[in-house]
Protein backbone atom coordinates (compact mmCIF):
# COMPACT_ATOMS: atom_id res chain seq x y z
CA UNK A 1 0.00 0.00 0.00
CA UNK A 2 2.84 2.29 0.65
CA UNK A 3 4.14 1.44 -2.18
CA UNK A 4 1.25 2.47 -4.66
CA UNK A 5 0.81 5.88 -2.82
CA UNK A 6 4.15 7.37 -3.60
CA UNK A 7 3.70 7.22 -7.48
CA UNK A 8 0.27 9.11 -7.37
CA UNK A 9 2.44 11.84 -5.11
CA UNK A 10 4.68 11.94 -7.27
CA UNK A 11 2.40 12.32 -10.37
CA UNK A 12 0.25 14.75 -8.67
CA UNK A 13 3.32 16.82 -7.95
CA UNK A 14 4.52 16.85 -11.29
CA UNK A 15 1.04 17.96 -12.51
CA UNK A 16 1.14 20.77 -10.11
CA UNK A 17 4.63 21.53 -10.72
CA UNK A 18 3.53 22.07 -14.97
CA UNK A 19 0.04 23.65 -13.85
CA UNK A 20 -0.66 26.93 -15.50
CA UNK A 21 -2.06 28.34 -12.58
CA UNK A 22 -1.11 29.66 -8.86
CA UNK A 23 2.38 28.34 -8.11
CA UNK A 24 2.66 26.14 -10.92
CA UNK A 25 5.33 27.03 -13.86
CA UNK A 26 3.15 26.43 -16.72
CA UNK A 27 2.76 29.45 -17.42
CA UNK A 28 6.18 30.40 -17.55
CA UNK A 29 6.63 27.46 -20.18
CA UNK A 30 3.87 28.36 -22.64
CA UNK A 31 4.88 31.85 -22.61
CA UNK A 32 8.54 30.97 -23.51
CA UNK A 33 6.86 28.44 -26.16
CA UNK A 34 4.96 31.60 -27.79
CA UNK A 35 8.31 33.85 -27.86
CA UNK A 36 10.30 30.67 -28.96
CA UNK A 37 7.12 30.55 -32.01
CA UNK A 38 7.87 34.03 -32.67
CA UNK A 39 11.52 34.02 -33.19
CA UNK A 40 10.68 30.83 -35.40
CA UNK A 41 8.26 31.95 -37.44
CA UNK A 42 10.25 35.58 -38.08
CA UNK A 43 13.56 34.36 -38.56
CA UNK A 44 12.03 31.70 -40.78
CA UNK A 45 10.54 34.38 -43.00
CA UNK A 46 12.96 36.58 -42.85
CA UNK A 47 15.51 33.98 -44.01
CA UNK A 48 13.61 33.10 -46.99
CA UNK A 49 13.07 37.14 -48.43
CA UNK A 50 16.81 37.10 -47.82
CA UNK A 51 17.25 33.63 -49.62
CA UNK A 52 15.30 34.67 -52.84
CA UNK A 53 17.27 37.73 -53.08
CA UNK A 54 20.69 35.71 -52.36
CA UNK A 55 19.52 33.38 -55.09
CA UNK A 56 18.39 35.43 -57.65
CA UNK A 57 21.78 37.37 -57.10
CA UNK A 58 24.00 33.98 -57.01
CA UNK A 59 22.02 32.91 -60.18
CA UNK A 60 21.13 36.09 -62.14
CA UNK A 61 23.23 39.11 -60.33
CA UNK A 62 26.09 40.95 -61.59
CA UNK A 63 29.38 39.95 -60.80
CA UNK A 64 28.89 42.01 -57.92
CA UNK A 65 25.95 40.78 -56.48
CA UNK A 66 27.15 37.17 -57.16
CA UNK A 67 30.44 37.84 -54.63
CA UNK A 68 28.37 39.53 -52.64
CA UNK A 69 26.24 36.34 -52.12
CA UNK A 70 29.17 34.50 -52.05
CA UNK A 71 30.56 35.95 -49.07
CA UNK A 72 27.45 36.08 -47.08
CA UNK A 73 26.92 32.48 -47.70
CA UNK A 74 30.14 31.28 -46.97
CA UNK A 75 30.80 33.30 -44.14
CA UNK A 76 27.50 32.44 -42.35
CA UNK A 77 27.83 28.93 -43.03
CA UNK A 78 31.40 28.48 -41.75
CA UNK A 79 31.11 30.45 -38.12
CA UNK A 80 29.29 28.67 -35.48
CA UNK A 81 25.30 29.42 -34.85
CA UNK A 82 26.13 30.37 -31.39
CA UNK A 83 28.95 32.33 -32.21
CA UNK A 84 27.48 34.27 -34.86
CA UNK A 85 24.61 34.37 -31.98
CA UNK A 86 26.59 36.24 -29.61
CA UNK A 87 28.27 38.02 -32.20
CA UNK A 88 25.61 40.10 -33.46
CA UNK A 89 23.32 40.13 -30.71
CA UNK A 90 25.84 41.98 -28.75
CA UNK A 91 28.36 43.92 -31.59
CA UNK A 92 25.35 44.47 -33.65
CA UNK A 93 23.03 46.02 -30.62
CA UNK A 94 26.20 47.87 -29.64
CA UNK A 95 27.01 49.35 -32.89
CA UNK A 96 23.30 50.36 -33.15
CA UNK A 97 23.63 52.46 -30.64
CA UNK A 98 27.42 54.05 -31.69
CA UNK A 99 25.81 54.92 -34.63
CA UNK A 100 22.39 56.49 -33.22
CA UNK A 101 24.73 58.47 -30.65
CA UNK A 102 27.22 59.41 -33.73
CA UNK A 103 23.82 61.07 -35.21
CA UNK A 104 23.06 62.90 -31.99
CA UNK A 105 19.90 60.74 -31.03
CA UNK A 106 19.29 58.47 -28.12
CA UNK A 107 20.82 55.17 -27.41
CA UNK A 108 17.56 52.94 -27.76
CA UNK A 109 16.62 49.53 -25.88
CA UNK A 110 16.26 46.70 -28.60
CA UNK A 111 13.77 44.51 -27.57
CA UNK A 112 14.94 40.76 -27.58
CA UNK A 113 12.57 39.42 -29.91
CA UNK A 114 13.35 41.81 -32.95
CA UNK A 115 16.94 41.04 -32.20
CA UNK A 116 17.08 37.41 -32.17
CA UNK A 117 14.48 37.88 -35.00
CA UNK A 118 17.03 39.16 -37.08
CA UNK A 119 20.25 37.44 -35.98
CA UNK A 120 18.41 33.84 -36.48
CA UNK A 121 17.25 35.21 -39.50
CA UNK A 122 20.77 35.97 -41.09
CA UNK A 123 21.68 32.78 -40.18
CA UNK A 124 18.77 31.04 -41.65
CA UNK A 125 18.98 33.36 -44.92
CA UNK A 126 22.44 31.90 -45.78
CA UNK A 127 20.89 28.31 -45.54
CA UNK A 128 17.89 29.48 -47.77
CA UNK A 129 20.04 30.88 -50.24
CA UNK A 130 21.53 27.71 -51.53
CA UNK A 131 18.45 25.79 -50.93
CA UNK A 132 16.26 27.69 -53.25
CA UNK A 133 19.35 27.95 -55.48
CA UNK A 134 19.78 24.61 -56.50
CA UNK A 135 15.67 24.57 -56.40
CA UNK A 136 15.42 27.16 -59.04
CA UNK A 137 17.88 25.20 -61.20
CA UNK A 138 15.85 22.27 -61.23
CA UNK A 139 13.33 23.93 -62.74
CA UNK A 140 13.26 22.40 -66.94
CA UNK A 141 15.28 25.51 -68.73
CA UNK A 142 11.62 24.92 -71.25
CA UNK A 143 9.43 26.38 -68.83
CA UNK A 144 11.39 29.61 -68.07
CA UNK A 145 12.08 29.67 -71.99
CA UNK A 146 8.43 29.37 -72.95
CA UNK A 147 7.62 32.07 -70.22
CA UNK A 148 10.31 34.57 -71.72
CA UNK A 149 8.91 33.72 -75.05
CA UNK A 150 5.95 34.83 -74.16
CA UNK A 151 6.83 38.35 -73.23
CA UNK A 152 6.66 37.91 -69.30
CA UNK A 153 8.55 40.83 -67.94
CA UNK A 154 11.63 39.40 -65.06
CA UNK A 155 9.07 40.08 -62.34
CA UNK A 156 6.20 38.83 -63.82
CA UNK A 157 8.04 35.78 -64.33
CA UNK A 158 8.92 35.11 -61.38
CA UNK A 159 5.95 35.39 -59.58
CA UNK A 160 4.07 33.10 -61.90
CA UNK A 161 6.44 30.25 -63.19
CA UNK A 162 9.77 30.17 -61.36
CA UNK A 163 8.68 30.50 -57.74
CA UNK A 164 5.56 28.27 -57.89
CA UNK A 165 7.65 26.15 -60.53
CA UNK A 166 10.97 25.46 -57.67
CA UNK A 167 8.78 25.42 -54.54
CA UNK A 168 8.29 21.70 -54.84
CA UNK A 169 12.01 21.77 -55.30
CA UNK A 170 13.13 23.43 -52.44
CA UNK A 171 10.38 22.38 -49.75
CA UNK A 172 12.19 19.69 -48.65
CA UNK A 173 15.27 21.81 -47.61
CA UNK A 174 13.11 24.11 -46.57
CA UNK A 175 11.04 22.34 -44.10
CA UNK A 176 14.34 21.18 -42.44
CA UNK A 177 15.53 24.65 -42.37
CA UNK A 178 11.84 25.59 -40.16
CA UNK A 179 12.85 22.89 -37.85
CA UNK A 180 16.18 23.76 -37.07
CA UNK A 181 14.83 27.73 -37.12
CA UNK A 182 12.16 26.37 -33.87
CA UNK A 183 15.42 24.77 -32.49
CA UNK A 184 17.94 27.34 -32.64
CA UNK A 185 15.50 29.66 -30.85
CA UNK A 186 17.01 27.57 -27.92
CA UNK A 187 19.99 29.51 -28.67
CA UNK A 188 18.90 32.63 -27.86
CA UNK A 189 18.91 31.69 -24.29
CA UNK A 190 22.67 32.37 -23.43
CA UNK A 191 21.50 35.98 -24.42
CA UNK A 192 18.95 36.25 -21.49
CA UNK A 193 16.35 35.85 -24.02
CA UNK A 194 13.05 34.60 -22.42
CA UNK A 195 12.13 31.35 -24.68
CA UNK A 196 11.35 28.28 -24.17
CA UNK A 197 14.67 26.51 -23.05
CA UNK A 198 15.93 29.81 -20.92
CA UNK A 199 11.78 29.59 -18.59
CA UNK A 200 12.41 25.91 -18.87
CA UNK A 201 16.26 26.34 -16.84
CA UNK A 202 14.87 28.65 -14.60
CA UNK A 203 11.88 26.81 -13.53
CA UNK A 204 13.41 23.41 -12.81
CA UNK A 205 16.08 25.63 -11.33
CA UNK A 206 13.91 27.09 -8.86
CA UNK A 207 11.69 24.07 -8.16
CA UNK A 208 14.97 21.40 -8.38
CA UNK A 209 12.26 19.45 -10.46
CA UNK A 210 15.02 19.17 -13.44
CA UNK A 211 13.29 15.48 -14.92
CA UNK A 212 9.82 17.33 -14.97
CA UNK A 213 10.50 20.70 -16.52
CA UNK A 214 13.57 19.27 -18.98
CA UNK A 215 10.76 16.41 -20.22
CA UNK A 216 8.02 18.85 -20.40
CA UNK A 217 10.02 21.39 -22.60
CA UNK A 218 11.15 18.83 -25.31
CA UNK A 219 7.45 17.42 -25.36
CA UNK A 220 6.57 20.88 -26.34
CA UNK A 221 9.66 21.06 -28.88
CA UNK A 222 8.33 17.45 -29.81
CA UNK A 223 4.59 18.59 -30.11
CA UNK A 224 6.11 21.45 -32.76
CA UNK A 225 7.80 19.43 -34.87
CA UNK A 226 4.76 16.52 -35.46
CA UNK A 227 2.33 19.73 -35.93
CA UNK A 228 4.86 21.09 -38.39
CA UNK A 229 5.20 18.04 -40.21
CA UNK A 230 1.36 17.87 -40.62
CA UNK A 231 1.30 21.21 -42.02
CA UNK A 232 4.56 20.71 -44.11
CA UNK A 233 2.86 17.61 -45.68
CA UNK A 234 -0.43 19.53 -46.94
CA UNK A 235 1.75 22.15 -48.18
CA UNK A 236 4.32 19.57 -50.19
CA UNK A 237 1.66 18.09 -51.77
CA UNK A 238 -0.52 21.30 -53.36
CA UNK A 239 3.13 22.50 -53.79
CA UNK A 240 3.68 18.97 -56.24
CA UNK A 241 0.10 19.22 -57.82
CA UNK A 242 0.89 18.34 -61.51
CA UNK A 243 3.69 16.05 -60.90
CA UNK A 244 3.14 12.57 -60.53
CA UNK A 245 3.97 10.76 -58.05
CA UNK A 246 7.40 9.37 -57.56
CA UNK A 247 6.40 6.18 -56.72
CA UNK A 248 4.44 5.94 -60.33
CA UNK A 249 7.35 6.50 -61.92
CA UNK A 250 9.49 3.71 -60.84
CA UNK B 1 5.34 36.03 -102.54
CA UNK B 2 8.52 36.68 -100.88
CA UNK B 3 9.70 39.94 -101.41
CA UNK B 4 13.08 40.96 -100.18
CA UNK B 5 12.99 44.60 -101.07
CA UNK B 6 11.74 46.28 -97.90
CA UNK B 7 8.23 47.40 -98.53
CA UNK B 8 6.25 50.43 -97.30
CA UNK B 9 3.77 49.14 -95.05
CA UNK B 10 0.38 50.91 -93.78
CA UNK B 11 -0.30 50.02 -90.75
CA UNK B 12 -3.29 51.84 -90.69
CA UNK B 13 -5.98 49.31 -89.97
CA UNK B 14 -8.48 51.25 -91.93
CA UNK B 15 -6.83 51.25 -94.97
CA UNK B 16 -6.93 47.42 -96.25
CA UNK B 17 -3.97 46.26 -98.34
CA UNK B 18 -4.56 47.10 -101.52
CA UNK B 19 -2.79 44.74 -103.83
CA UNK B 20 0.19 42.43 -101.51
CA UNK B 21 -0.58 41.13 -97.68
CA UNK B 22 1.01 43.14 -94.87
CA UNK B 23 4.09 42.42 -93.91
CA UNK B 24 4.37 40.48 -90.62
CA UNK B 25 7.77 39.71 -90.45
CA UNK B 26 10.94 40.89 -92.00
CA UNK B 27 14.55 39.58 -91.41
CA UNK B 28 17.73 40.78 -93.53
CA UNK B 29 20.76 39.38 -93.10
CA UNK B 30 20.84 37.89 -90.24
CA UNK B 31 24.04 36.94 -88.48
CA UNK B 32 24.53 34.73 -85.25
CA UNK B 33 28.18 33.50 -83.82
CA UNK B 34 28.50 31.55 -80.68
CA UNK B 35 31.65 32.14 -79.78
CA UNK B 36 33.48 31.59 -83.14
CA UNK B 37 31.15 29.24 -84.23
CA UNK B 38 28.89 31.19 -87.03
CA UNK B 39 25.52 29.53 -86.92
CA UNK B 40 24.26 31.89 -89.20
CA UNK B 41 25.79 33.50 -92.07
CA UNK B 42 23.41 36.19 -93.11
CA UNK B 43 19.69 35.13 -93.40
CA UNK B 44 16.77 36.67 -94.66
CA UNK B 45 13.39 36.34 -94.99
CA UNK B 46 9.88 38.54 -95.36
CA UNK B 47 7.11 36.78 -94.35
CA UNK B 48 3.39 38.39 -95.30
CA UNK B 49 0.16 37.74 -93.33
CA UNK B 50 -1.08 34.24 -94.94
CA UNK B 51 2.36 33.26 -95.58
CA UNK B 52 3.51 29.59 -94.28
CA UNK B 53 7.30 29.62 -94.57
CA UNK B 54 8.64 26.49 -93.89
CA UNK B 55 12.31 26.00 -92.63
CA UNK B 56 14.25 22.54 -93.55
CA UNK B 57 17.75 21.98 -93.32
CA UNK B 58 19.88 19.36 -92.11
CA UNK B 59 20.59 19.02 -88.07
CA UNK B 60 23.06 22.08 -87.13
CA UNK B 61 21.72 23.70 -90.12
CA UNK B 62 21.07 27.09 -88.11
CA UNK B 63 17.40 26.72 -88.98
CA UNK B 64 16.27 26.93 -85.11
CA UNK B 65 18.40 29.65 -83.90
CA UNK B 66 17.03 31.25 -86.99
CA UNK B 67 13.18 31.09 -85.68
CA UNK B 68 14.74 31.53 -81.93
CA UNK B 69 16.34 35.19 -82.96
CA UNK B 70 13.53 36.34 -84.48
CA UNK B 71 11.60 36.63 -80.77
CA UNK B 72 14.96 37.02 -79.61
CA UNK B 73 15.42 34.13 -77.32
CA UNK B 74 18.82 34.58 -78.75
CA UNK B 75 20.01 37.58 -79.92
CA UNK B 76 21.23 38.01 -83.35
CA UNK B 77 25.29 39.02 -83.86
CA UNK B 78 23.64 41.68 -86.63
CA UNK B 79 20.88 42.01 -89.01
CA UNK B 80 17.69 44.04 -88.82
CA UNK B 81 14.49 42.31 -87.57
CA UNK B 82 10.76 44.02 -88.23
CA UNK B 83 7.98 42.70 -86.87
CA UNK B 84 4.65 44.09 -87.58
CA UNK B 85 6.31 46.94 -89.21
CA UNK B 86 8.16 47.87 -86.27
CA UNK B 87 12.25 47.54 -86.31
CA UNK B 88 13.86 46.13 -82.95
CA UNK B 89 16.47 48.21 -81.41
CA UNK B 90 19.41 46.70 -80.54
CA UNK B 91 22.45 48.28 -78.67
CA UNK B 92 26.00 47.23 -79.38
CA UNK B 93 27.41 45.35 -76.86
CA UNK B 94 30.94 46.64 -77.72
CA UNK B 95 32.07 42.60 -77.97
CA UNK B 96 31.21 42.85 -81.34
CA UNK B 97 27.39 41.18 -80.48
CA UNK B 98 24.70 43.10 -79.59
CA UNK B 99 21.39 43.12 -77.49
CA UNK B 100 17.72 45.00 -77.72
CA UNK B 101 18.09 48.38 -76.54
CA UNK B 102 14.27 48.35 -75.19
CA UNK B 103 13.51 45.31 -72.64
CA UNK B 104 9.64 46.38 -73.34
CA UNK B 105 9.86 46.37 -76.81
CA UNK B 106 11.29 43.07 -76.54
CA UNK B 107 8.40 41.94 -74.34
CA UNK B 108 5.72 43.58 -76.72
CA UNK B 109 6.94 41.85 -79.89
CA UNK B 110 7.11 38.53 -77.91
CA UNK B 111 3.49 38.59 -76.75
CA UNK B 112 2.44 38.77 -80.32
CA UNK B 113 4.21 35.80 -81.51
CA UNK B 114 2.83 32.44 -80.44
CA UNK B 115 5.75 29.91 -80.19
CA UNK B 116 5.64 26.23 -79.83
CA UNK B 117 8.53 24.04 -78.80
CA UNK B 118 9.88 21.28 -79.94
CA UNK B 119 9.17 20.04 -76.10
CA UNK B 120 6.20 21.79 -75.61
CA UNK B 121 7.44 23.43 -72.54
CA UNK B 122 3.94 23.92 -70.98
CA UNK B 123 4.07 25.23 -67.45
CA UNK B 124 3.96 21.58 -65.16
CA UNK B 125 2.40 23.76 -62.06
CA UNK B 126 -0.82 24.45 -64.09
CA UNK B 127 -3.24 22.96 -65.34
CA UNK B 128 -3.99 23.24 -69.32
CA UNK B 129 -6.72 25.74 -69.18
CA UNK B 130 -4.46 27.56 -67.06
CA UNK B 131 -1.82 27.16 -69.21
CA UNK B 132 -4.03 28.70 -71.57
CA UNK B 133 -5.13 31.50 -70.30
CA UNK B 134 -2.51 32.33 -68.49
CA UNK B 135 -0.68 34.70 -70.92
CA UNK B 136 -3.31 36.11 -72.01
CA UNK B 137 -4.88 37.14 -68.26
CA UNK B 138 -1.41 38.12 -66.73
CA UNK B 139 0.57 39.72 -69.80
CA UNK B 140 -2.29 40.75 -71.86
CA UNK B 141 -4.12 42.47 -69.22
CA UNK B 142 -7.24 40.70 -70.85
CA UNK B 143 -10.65 39.47 -68.21
CA UNK B 144 -10.50 36.38 -66.79
CA UNK B 145 -13.80 35.47 -67.44
CA UNK B 146 -13.08 36.22 -71.03
CA UNK B 147 -9.86 34.35 -71.47
CA UNK B 148 -11.81 31.36 -69.71
CA UNK B 149 -14.20 31.50 -72.76
CA UNK B 150 -11.39 31.90 -75.59
CA UNK B 151 -9.30 29.21 -73.86
CA UNK B 152 -12.65 26.84 -73.95
CA UNK B 153 -12.99 27.28 -77.61
CA UNK B 154 -9.40 26.51 -78.12
CA UNK B 155 -9.53 23.61 -76.86
CA UNK B 156 -12.10 22.12 -78.38
CA UNK B 157 -11.10 23.24 -81.27
CA UNK B 158 -7.19 21.17 -80.37
CA UNK B 159 -9.87 18.46 -79.64
CA UNK B 160 -8.35 18.72 -75.76
CA UNK B 161 -11.93 19.74 -73.92
CA UNK B 162 -12.04 17.06 -71.98
CA UNK B 163 -8.43 16.97 -70.37
CA UNK B 164 -9.26 20.81 -69.61
CA UNK B 165 -8.47 20.18 -66.05
CA UNK B 166 -5.14 18.33 -66.32
CA UNK B 167 -2.11 18.38 -65.30
CA UNK B 168 0.55 18.58 -68.48
CA UNK B 169 2.49 15.95 -66.91
CA UNK B 170 -0.70 13.23 -67.14
CA UNK B 171 -1.01 13.87 -70.72
CA UNK B 172 0.50 12.50 -73.83
CA UNK B 173 3.13 14.10 -75.36
CA UNK B 174 0.68 14.77 -78.48
CA UNK B 175 -1.85 16.13 -76.24
CA UNK B 176 0.54 18.21 -74.58
CA UNK B 177 1.55 19.71 -78.03
CA UNK B 178 -1.67 20.54 -78.81
CA UNK B 179 -1.91 22.11 -75.83
CA UNK B 180 0.94 24.05 -76.49
CA UNK B 181 -0.74 25.27 -80.06
CA UNK B 182 -3.72 26.25 -78.07
CA UNK B 183 -1.49 28.28 -75.66
CA UNK B 184 0.00 29.85 -78.69
CA UNK B 185 -3.11 30.51 -80.52
CA UNK B 186 -4.77 32.32 -77.23
CA UNK B 187 -2.42 35.18 -77.29
CA UNK B 188 -3.80 36.17 -80.98
CA UNK B 189 -0.52 35.71 -82.72
CA UNK B 190 0.23 37.86 -85.27
CA UNK B 191 3.00 35.33 -86.64
CA UNK B 192 2.64 31.52 -85.12
CA UNK B 193 6.80 29.84 -84.68
CA UNK B 194 7.00 26.50 -84.71
CA UNK B 195 10.19 25.43 -84.11
CA UNK B 196 10.29 21.34 -85.06
CA UNK B 197 6.68 20.74 -83.35
CA UNK B 198 6.93 17.02 -83.86
CA UNK B 199 10.38 15.98 -83.65
CA UNK B 200 9.28 14.96 -79.22
CA UNK B 201 7.22 13.21 -80.79
CA UNK B 202 6.32 9.31 -80.56
CA UNK B 203 5.80 8.40 -84.15
CA UNK B 204 2.29 7.62 -83.79
CA UNK B 205 1.14 10.79 -82.13
CA UNK B 206 2.69 13.00 -84.92
CA UNK B 207 -0.37 13.25 -86.95
CA UNK B 208 -2.55 14.60 -84.47
CA UNK B 209 -0.49 17.49 -84.24
CA UNK B 210 0.30 17.89 -88.14
CA UNK B 211 -3.57 18.14 -88.12
CA UNK B 212 -3.69 21.13 -86.10
CA UNK B 213 -1.20 22.82 -87.51
CA UNK B 214 -2.73 21.99 -91.09
CA UNK B 215 -5.59 23.39 -90.63
CA UNK B 216 -4.08 26.46 -89.05
CA UNK B 217 -2.27 26.45 -92.43
CA UNK B 218 -5.49 26.59 -94.35
CA UNK B 219 -7.63 29.16 -91.90
CA UNK B 220 -5.14 31.62 -93.77
CA UNK B 221 -2.53 31.91 -90.08
CA UNK B 222 0.48 33.43 -90.80
CA UNK B 223 4.00 30.76 -89.61
CA UNK B 224 6.86 30.11 -89.89
CA UNK B 225 7.57 26.35 -89.28
CA UNK B 226 10.87 24.86 -88.75
CA UNK B 227 10.68 20.83 -89.70
CA UNK B 228 11.92 17.80 -90.47
CA UNK B 229 8.51 16.36 -92.16
CA UNK B 230 8.98 17.15 -95.50
CA UNK B 231 5.96 15.87 -96.96
CA UNK B 232 3.99 18.08 -94.48
CA UNK B 233 6.00 20.96 -95.64
CA UNK B 234 5.48 20.38 -99.08
CA UNK B 235 1.58 20.02 -98.35
CA UNK B 236 1.40 22.68 -95.85
CA UNK B 237 3.81 25.94 -97.57
CA UNK B 238 3.90 28.70 -99.50
CA UNK B 239 7.61 28.63 -98.75
CA UNK B 240 10.01 26.75 -98.75
CA UNK B 241 13.72 27.95 -97.57
CA UNK B 242 16.88 25.46 -97.41
CA UNK B 243 19.37 26.20 -94.76
CA UNK B 244 22.75 24.88 -95.12
CA UNK B 245 25.55 25.92 -92.67
CA UNK B 246 23.64 28.90 -91.53
CA UNK B 247 23.03 30.54 -95.60
CA UNK B 248 19.44 29.93 -98.00
CA UNK B 249 21.08 27.15 -99.75
CA UNK B 250 17.74 27.79 -102.07
CA UNK B 251 14.42 29.31 -101.63
CA UNK B 252 11.20 29.17 -103.62
CA UNK B 253 7.54 27.25 -103.87
CA UNK B 254 7.67 24.02 -102.50
CA UNK B 255 6.72 22.27 -105.86
CA UNK B 256 10.02 24.06 -106.87
CA UNK B 257 11.93 22.91 -104.05
CA UNK B 258 10.70 19.82 -103.71
CA UNK B 259 9.71 18.90 -107.53
CA UNK B 260 13.23 20.50 -109.18
CA UNK B 261 15.80 21.33 -106.88
CA UNK B 262 18.68 22.94 -108.36
CA UNK B 263 21.40 22.61 -105.67
CA UNK B 264 23.36 19.22 -105.67
CA UNK B 265 23.07 19.43 -101.41
CA UNK B 266 19.15 20.04 -101.38
CA UNK B 267 18.96 17.11 -104.15
CA UNK B 268 20.93 14.79 -101.41
CA UNK B 269 19.34 16.26 -98.50
CA UNK B 270 15.78 15.10 -100.24
CA UNK B 271 17.17 11.94 -100.79
CA UNK B 272 18.07 11.26 -97.40
CA UNK B 273 15.50 12.51 -95.69
CA UNK B 274 12.56 11.25 -97.64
Amino acid sequence: MADASIIPAAVTGMFDLLSPFGPGWGANLLRGLVRSLQIAFGAFGMGLIIGTFGAYAKLYGGPIARDLAAIYTTLVRAIPELVMIILLYYAGTDLINRVLEGMGYQRVDISGLAAGIVVLGFVQGAYATEVLRGAIKAIPQGEVEAARAYGMSPILMMRRITLPAMLPHALPGLANLWLISTKDTALLAVVGFSELTLETRQAAGTTKAYMTFYLAAGALYLFITLFSNVILEFVEKRARRGMPSVKEAR
Amino acid sequence: MMATEAVAVSTDPLQPAVTEQAEAIHVSNLHKRFGALEVLKGVSLTARDGDVVALIGGSGSGKSTFLRCINFLENPTSGVIRINGEEIKMISDGHGGQYPANRRQIERIRSRLGMVFQNFNLWQHMTLIQNVIEVPVHVLGMRRDEAMAIGEQLLERVGLSAKRDVYPAYMSGGQQQRGAIARALAIQPRVMLFDEPTSALDPELVGEVLKVIGDLAKEGRTMLLVTHEMKFAREVASHVMYLHNGIVEEEGTPDELFGSPKSERLKQFIRTVS
